[in-house]
């Protein structure tokens, strides 16, 4: 079976974000940027089950301008296959997104689609489920665990009281929460044999998809910062400030 | 206006998030109706009705609705929604699962995780992991949008006298199905709907020093959490993770014990309103967001906090 999996690039999670001085977005220049955590997870995930001879092609997907090509070869050095750019300079909401992605879907025909269930800038945690919404394809979300059956994936979702466990008729839609695979970290001889994988570029345009944003960034503000309190000497002080200073006890 | 609430629940009773999101619909104004889906849910529904502000509940049972399965409960949402201005749900997995899918149904972009509501169609939100706070305007004639419950305070369970009405639209899809689920069982509250929460860290040095936090835990009425450094030292289950990639926890205490405070942990309980943080090290980066610090080995605290709580 053949996987589609979709990547972001995104900053790299170990950086901390500044906001701009005129507060119109996060500061972005030259700060380093990586593939987005999930999706690194969702590109394992599509090699692991390449490696056990379930998946026959991995392909790796990403939107955006001429610089996502470095994160495209990341997947690739991880183990994808090959590599499709749909160039825009604009930055396309989720619903954009998985207007784009369903066309590439709808050209690649792959019998499960991989994303990460969000990726760490807008953490919007959108276009997986609005792509399975477009292809009408079913879809396990925040996924913990996937085994691939004949004609099924059962996948096992990390929700808020424990795990829930779903059955999906392939193609269906996987996207990856934190603990379903620990990424491999690239060698140096697949980082180089990554630079002769195939890459092809296409554009939303050739899919058929306007770029949209109905949803207008107004301002950006750095969160309110909690100052340090008070030390207290023993645990005696700390139960009487709970229960008189904080009244929370 | 018009605003659609869909209310979490288990079939047996409405989630606190449901409260929360009634808040925030609230705050947007306009007549707010609630739809309950979902299988043997006539209870839910009843008493969603009473809850302050709710016009009329819509109960929609029905087996294709008992697992909150995304792919019917998109449809059905999507289906009654076309006829709102704005359509809410809490942002727990829920919510998360479902809300993208009617979006797109309707072909609307969503906004998620609201912490704030400034106007009908202008609301905050966090990004890059709660690290900066987004002012966002939606111009979608139908406003999709998921509700960070922990920012809203709960409108009152009692007092109101909404009508509940019966839905008889069935969507249920072919390609997916419900296999089964492993809830944490616990006899303690849940760790994002409690009012105080006690968090161990790798200080804690194993899973079993943990039933120090339980004790007091019980004491006081508290969830236990952890750190994800607790967690991925296998002292005790990633469900019980407090951070950035783990629940993201509001309460009016939040006491963390052996945490160093690094950025993905703080990410998750920065809100809650009092902290307390006890660690050995001074320089620790969880003192910098504690209201309380204490400077002492957790070994000799937590035995003397038990007995004098």
């Amino acid at each position: 079976m053949k996987i589609l999996v979709a990547v972001k690039r995104v900053i790299d999670y170990n950086v901390k974000v500044r906001v701009k001085p005129d507060q119109s977005d996060v500061d972005l220049a030259n700060v380093k940027m990586a593939l987005n955590p999930f999706c690194e997870i969702a590109v394992e995930e599509a090699v692991r089950l390449k490696e056990a001879g379930t998946a026959d092609e991995v392909v790796v997907v990403s939107i955006g301008p001429k610089a996502v090509q470095e994160q495209l070869r990341t997947a690739l050095a991880l183990g994808a296959d090959r590599a499709i750019q749909v160039e825009t300079d604009d930055m396309p909401d989720s619903l954009s997104a998985a207007k784009i992605l369903k066309g590439v879907v709808e050209k690649e025909g792959p019998d499960m689609v991989i994303l990460g269930k969000q990726s760490i800038d807008s953490d919007n945690n959108q276009t997986g489920q609005m792509l399975g919404a477009l292809t009408g394809m079913p879809q396990g979300t925040f996924a913990s665990k996937v085994e691939v059956g004949d004609g099924f994936v059962n996948v096992t979702r990390e929700i808020d009281g424990g795990l829930q466990t779903v059955k999906l008729n392939l193609p269906a839609i996987v996207t990856t929460d934190l603990r379903l695979n620990e990424p491999r970290y690239a060698s140096l001889p697949n980082i180089m044999k990554a630079k002769r994988k195939p890459l092809e570029t296409t554009s939303p345009d050739e899919l058929g998809v306007e770029v949209k944003r109905t949803i207008k960034l107004l301002k950006v503000e750095t969160p309110a910062e909690r100052s340090a309190g008070v030390k207290v000497a023993d645990v005696d002080e700390l139960v009487d400030k709970l229960k008189n200073e904080a009244k929370v006890l | 206006m018009s605003i659609l609430v869909v209310a979490e629940h288990d079939n047996n009773a409405v989630d606190p998030s449901t409260l929360k999101t009634l808040a925030a619909a609230q705050k947007i104004g306009g007549d707010i109706e609630v739809l309950v889906a979902g299988k043997g849910c006539s209870t839910v529904a009843e008493n969603v009705a009473k809850a302050d502000g709710v016009k009329k509940v819509m109960l929609a049972d029905n087996d294709a609705y008992e697992h909150q399965l995304a792919e019917n409960i998109s449809e059905l949402v999507a289906d009654l929604g076309k006829n709102y201005s704005h359509i809410l749900a809490p942002a727990t997995t829920t919510g998360k699962n479902f809300m993208p899918r009617v979006a797109a149904l309707l072909d609307v972009a969503q906004v998620s995780d609201i912490i704030s509501v400034e106007s009908d169609d202008t609301f905050k939100r966090p990004i890059y992991a709660g690290n900066a706070i987004a002012t966002v305007q939606s111009e979608d004639k139908i406003k999709v949008i998921t509700v960070r419950a922990t920012a809203f305070d709960a409108v009152a369970a009692e007092g109101g006298s909404g009508d509940v009405e019966n839905i008889d639209s069935v969507f249920n899809n072919d390609k997916s199905e419900f296999v089964g689920e492993q809830l944490a069982e616990s006899e303690r509250p849940d760790l994002t709907s409690a009012e105080i929460v006690i968090s161990g860290g790798r200080g804690m040095q194993n899973g079993d020093n943990f039933h120090m936090l339980e004790d007091i835990a019980d004491k006081l009425g508290a969830a236990v959490g952890a750190s994800r450094a607790a967690v991925d030292a296998g002292f005790v289950p990633n469900d019980m993770q407090v951070g950035q990639t783990g629940k993201i926890v509001a309460p009016q205490l939040y006491v963390a014990v052996g945490i160093s405070g690094a950025i993905q942990h703080l990410a998750g309980m920065k809100d809650s309103k009092v902290i307390v943080a006890i660690n050995k090290d001074e320089e620790a980066p969880i003192f910098q967001v504690a209201d309380y610090g204490l400077v002492a080995d957790l070994f000799d605290v937590l035995p003397e906090l038990k007995e004098k709580l």
